[in-house]
């Protein structure tokens, strides 16, 4: 027993940090950063827009509290807390949501090319929105009645859960996921999804075919305290669920088999992964539409920088998917002002050469 | 003391195993020899708890298809044949995973992992990246991760267990020799092994008891010196053998029984 003992205290004078493979403290010192990065990208989506008041002004107006003298004008603090308040909330809340989705997705299809727009989730989301608006005032009608501002978000939390459960049916087969199956299979319900959207919006009036353009855009544009009334606690459950699922997506990446050995009840842990990547997806589609790519970028940069364990990516996962989709946001807004560009389309400017030069790097490495 | 009655494995509609009747104690390292496909893999996923099997199994008269995932992780940990990663972990979090199943107690990880990396002649291998390693040292780190989730070999006076599914398929003979002995230590100090082995010298020396698996069916089950014996080798392996016979002259061979 002595001799290992000795040589650990050799090993361990000789450590030097980061060389021993624990990436724990870099990890916190990211998710830190991250969160102080949320804040600045959060102010920042405050003070940006046609209105002039400044990032400071809207600071010490927040700290001075909304019924007090604050440093913004009226006009401004209408602005500020009315429009674009919930509208930076929104942001948050759907970023987050497609981050830590696609980092869940990932892990629980242990392939980092799973992500809900590109395997057909957002599709499937979008086909139960898509009902919504357009049959909520015929065969649907009672359910419209029933849920209230509900109703958007739980059809297309609906939609994305059927399509995620196929998804994963199909493509897995004895508790091992094949990934060319995955992504062909993802192609053929995000299309047949697509179909029925296609004919529901041929049977839609002029007013409806307004909503659903408004709706399909991907924007955070129209955002109101109402929209984050109706998507934010299915999403923020989400969010506070994940976290719980860190370990066992972390067995997980070892195969089912070896994370059952280490005691984790698979089969209930996979059930939950599913529906909180499912509500996750259909809350931020339903308000926001389909905006591509948070959660592939974002999980696969985090990955690269604090490794692939899923106590600390999940966080940072949330946090730096809600700082870019309020930059993107931002971008949206300033590049064609006064107009602005659906977020979605500012996504896909970034994302989709990113995923191209993942797909570079992993060439020869992906079974495809 | 891990038991089976009339133990039969279906998958599908073929048996792969068909009963198997034997008794493993604590403080013994079980081999389970046999040709391929004789289903040595699937009797030991049906200890696992990985596939349903018929008749019964229990690990201290608990049957293993009744236990929680939880409750069977604090009484054996299983070594894979091979694990394929699909995200970029390094050595250090692999072996991590192993405490956080399984009976080990909360702190003193780091020098766990360490003592672990030790045992498995891995040290200084922390920092590197599974992916990046050969398919022997990728074994190890296996084995490490798996030692760390029953580290004390007895807890609260109950024996753990190890299940090793061909623990030494890709090591050369000296970590071949070095992860039988630390199969044979955790016996030892009381704990269960049941390991699949191919190699019948290693068996010879290492196994208290050896199940032989001929078509699924245990064809005998007893201390080496009994069970390794011309005939019964040559019917299941299907091919001559002869014990202890000494090859013509000339050809060299090396025995793992002359390493000192």
């Amino acid at each position: 027993m002595e001799a290992p003992r000795a040589a650990r205290s050799g090993i361990a004078a000789r450590r030097v940090s980061g060389a021993d493979g624990d990436r724990t403290a870099l990890a916190r010192m990211v998710i830190t950063l991250l969160g102080l990065l949320l804040a600045a990208t959060f102010l920042l989506s405050l003070a940006s827009g046609a209105s002039d008041a400044s990032v400071l002004t809207v600071a010490r107006d927040m700290v001075s509290g909304v019924a007090g003298d604050g440093a913004l004008s009226a006009r401004d603090r209408i602005i500020v807390y009315d429009i674009r308040l919930p509208r930076a909330v929104l942001g948050v809340l759907i970023g987050a949501a497609l981050a830590v989705s696609g980092a869940v997705m990932q892990g629980l299809f242990r392939n980092p090319l799973a992500d809900p727009g590109l395997v057909g989730v957002s599709a499937g989301a979008g086909l139960g929105a898509i009902s919504i608006i357009v049959l909520g005032t015929g065969v649907l009608g009672p359910v419209v009645t029933t849920l209230g501002i509900y109703a958007l978000p739980l059809a297309a939390f609906g939609g994305g859960l059927a399509t995620t459960i196929l998804l994963y049916k199909v493509a897995t087969r004895r508790g091992q996921t094949s990934v060319a199956t995955m992504l062909l299979a993802g192609i053929a319900l995000g299309a047949m999804a697509g179909a029925f959207s296609g004919v529901l919006v041929f049977v839609a009036d002029d007013a409806q075919l307004r909503d659903l353009t408004f709706w399909g855009l991907g924007s955070l544009a129209g955002a109101t305290w109402l929209k984050v009334a109706a998507a934010g606690p299915i999403i923020v459950a989400a969010l506070i669920a994940s976290p719980f699922l860190a370990r066992s997506l972390n067995g997980l990446a070892l195969g089912e088999a070896t994370a059952h050995h280490l005691g984790i009840p698979v089969q209930r842990m996979k059930s939950i992964a599913i529906v909180t990547v499912a509500g996750a997806i259909g809350a931020a589609v339903a308000v926001s539409g389909g905006i591509g790519f948070v959660g592939i970028v974002v999980p696969h940069l985090l990955r690269l920088l604090i490794g692939p364990d899923n106590r600390f990516l999940l966080p940072a996962s949330a946090l730096l998917g809600a700082s870019l989709l309020l930059l993107a946001d931002a971008v949206a807004r300033v590049i064609v002002a006064p107009a602005e560009l659906p977020i979605g389309i500012v996504t896909a400017f970034f994302g989709a050469p990113f995923f191209l030069w993942i797909l570079l790097r992993k060439r020869g490495v992906l079974d495809l | 003391m891990i038991a089976t009655s009339d133990l039969s494995v279906f998958i599908g509609r073929l048996r792969i195993v068909r009963g198997v009747t034997f008794k493993a104690q604590p403080g013994e390292v079980t081999a389970i020899i046999g040709p391929n496909g004789s289903g040595k893999t699937t009797l030991l996923k049906a200890l696992s708890g990985d596939a349903a099997y018929t008749g019964s199994a229990g690990i201290d008269g608990i049957e293993i298809a009744s236990m929680k995932p939880w409750q069977a992780a604090g009484l054996r940990a299983v070594l894979p044949q091979s694990t394929s990663l699909s995200f970029p972990f390094t050595v250090r979090e692999i072996v991590r995973l192993g405490l956080t199943g399984g009976s080990a107690g909360p702190g003193r990880s780091g020098d766990r992992v360490a003592e672990a990396l030790a045992r498995v002649d891995l040290e200084g291998f922390a920092g590197r990246f599974y992916q990046e390693l050969s398919g022997g040292e990728q074994q190890r780190v296996q084995l490490a991760r798996v030692l760390c989730q029953v580290w004390d070999p007895v807890v609260d006076g109950r024996p753990c267990w190890l299940f090793l599914d061909e623990p030494v398929s890709s090591l050369d003979i000296r970590h071949q020799l070095a992860v039988m002995d630390v199969a044979r230590t955790y016996a030892e100090s009381g704990g269960g092994v049941i390991a699949v082995l191919h190699d019948l010298n290693l068996t010879a020396m290492y196994a208290d008891e050896v199940l032989v698996m001929r078509k699924g069916e245990m064809a005998a089950f007893g201390a080496p010196r009994s069970v390794l014996d011309d005939r019964l080798l040559e019917d299941v392996f299907e091919c001559r053998l002869r014990v202890g016979a000494l090859p013509a002259g000339g050809v060299p061979f090396v025995l793992p029984q002359s390493a000192g």
